[in-house]
């Protein structure tokens, strides 16, 4: 089927910590509160990748989740967004050169995903739904209408 | 000639009302979903966001995994949907009887209900993830723990009736066919269908087989696109039907014997202004018995253990719903 606007206004997330020191991983659980509600815009967080039409990743991508990003994002059903939260999933951050780290996530997964950065550290609620934003625009960009 | 025409008439209708199930069913999901985010103090998604998942779901590509059975996991969804349209079927909706009078009573409908459950346990295991084999298992261990207080209520009803044919039930207020003793029995009934309601729905305090937090998704981990789509509103249709059953069963009145709308005279000698009223009417007992027994359970109440779900039907209910048979009996039989 064609995909219209009504994208947009469903999106499901799947949040996988790939190797974060958990502070956006909080932040990411206070965006579906009362207090921010991402509810009313449809955005639902969900159990699987198979789910998901946005994932929504945190940390530097440490040696052992490597491969389970990748199969996350493999997972996934096409059409589907990357949300890269934090600066450690951006530019691996505190952990810059690490032993332990297998560089920033936009190294590894393949080159025609498309990825959102939301920089913070840790990243505010209220910057994690203006990723989703972006992530709207690029499905408008998807879609073929001209903005 | 006129026993074609009668069953192509029939199949029409089936097809309208499967029709409006459907978007009754994802309407009646988005009152719960807004009631739901009232609760918590949220504004909540728009009433049409169910309609908008689903219209997601079937533009996301479908992916069945490797180490599933491809034609048990796609057929998952088909019965579990076709099972859920079909019991409206023998369904007294509002001022209408049942379309299919006269060819399956309650028994019928108990089976019916059961199916949306065996389909998913079926997809689940056919998937071949852990996840929902654990899933699939657990709503199977529910089932069986919430069919006995249903049976229960079942034969009660059957009993005071002398019948199980669903017109007949429906027919009458069952609290008007007893005396204070057999009011108070059925009462106890009511209560353990209300509690059986978010187990059969698979919803919060009895939603092992989904977990979200534990399993993942539990039944439905591997499933995505079109077949998540069939599923979703399988569910939906379930919900509503459940909710039409405890209509028929306990709550069948109508408007317009107490109060007649006028109106000119459409089908079967019904006035107009009745017919709008009765279905109407319907809608909001609808939606009082899906908020008190889906929304409000649902945010009242976090998930049992599966152990405790189980022993929670085994023993209580099953007790209580022992104790209003008793005093139904008691009543019918004069003592």
């Amino acid at each position: 089927m064609k995909l219209s606007k009504t994208f947009d206004k469903a999106l499901w997330v799947f949040h996988i910590n790939s190797g974060s020191c958990n502070a956006c991983d909080i932040e990411i659980v206070a965006a579906v509160t009362p207090r921010y509600d991402t509810e009313r815009f449809g955005i639902k967080l969900v159990g699987s990748p198979r789910h998901a039409d946005v994932l929504l990743f945190t940390g530097p991508v440490t040696t052992k989740m490597k491969d389970r990003v990748l199969r996350v994002y493999e997972q996934t059903p096409d059409p589907k967004v990357v949300l890269v939260t934090g600066n450690c999933a951006d530019t691996t951050g505190v952990y810059f050169d690490s032993y332990a780290i297998e560089g920033p996530i936009d190294t590894l997964l393949p080159e025609d995903a498309h990825i959102i950065y939301v920089n913070g550290c840790p990243v505010r609620p209220e910057n994690i739904i203006n990723g989703v934003k972006e992530a709207w625009l690029y499905l408008e960009e998807l879609r073929g209408d001209d903005k | 000639m006129n026993f074609v025409v009668s069953w192509i008439v029939k199949f029409v209708f089936v097809l309208v009302i499967s029709l409006i199930s459907i978007f009754l069913g994802l309407l009646y999901k988005g009152f719960d979903r807004k009631i739901t985010a009232m609760m918590q103090s949220r504004i909540g998604p728009p009433l049409r966001q169910p309609f908008r998942d689903v219209k997601k779901l079937f533009m996301k590509e479908t992916i069945v995994p490797d180490g599933a059975v491809p034609w048990l996991f796609n057929s998952a969804p088909i019965f579990a949907l076709v099972a859920s349209l079909v019991a409206f079927a023998y369904l007294p909706i509002g001022p209408f009887g049942p379309l299919m009078e006269g060819y399956g009573d309650l028994i019928l409908l108990l089976y019916l209900l059961a199916i949306p459950a065996v389909a998913m346990a079926m997809g689940g295991l056919a998937s071949g993830s852990p996840y929902a084999t654990v899933g699939s298992q657990r709503e199977l261990v529910l089932m069986i723990s919430y069919e006995v207080p249903l049976a229960i209520a079942a034969v009660t009803l059957a009993y005071n009736y002398n019948s199980f044919s669903l017109a007949t039930i429906s027919s009458e207020p069952v609290w008007n066919t007893v005396g204070a003793m057999g009011i108070l029995g059925f009462a106890l009934i009511l209560a353990t269908l209300i509690a059986v309601m978010p187990g059969e729905l698979s919803k919060v305090p009895f939603d092992q087989a989904e977990a979200e937090t534990e399993l993942a998704g539990g039944l439905f981990v591997e499933y995505s696109g079109r077949n998540l789509g069939i599923f979703y509103i399988a569910e939906v249709v379930k919900m509503i039907f459940v909710g039409a059953l405890f209509i028929a069963l306990f709550f069948p009145y109508n408007l317009s014997s107490w109060y007649s709308f006028g109106g000119p005279e459409v089908i079967n000698g019904m006035l107009l202004g009745n017919l709008i009223a009765d279905i109407l009417f319907f809608l909001v007992k609808l939606l009082i018995i899906i908020c008190v027994g889906v929304s409000v359970i649902r945010v009242a109440f976090a998930r049992f253990q599966i152990n405790k779900a189980s022993y929670f039907y085994w023993v209580p209910m099953t007790v209580i719903g022992l104790l209003g048979t008793l005093l139904v009996v008691f009543e019918n039989s004069g003592l």
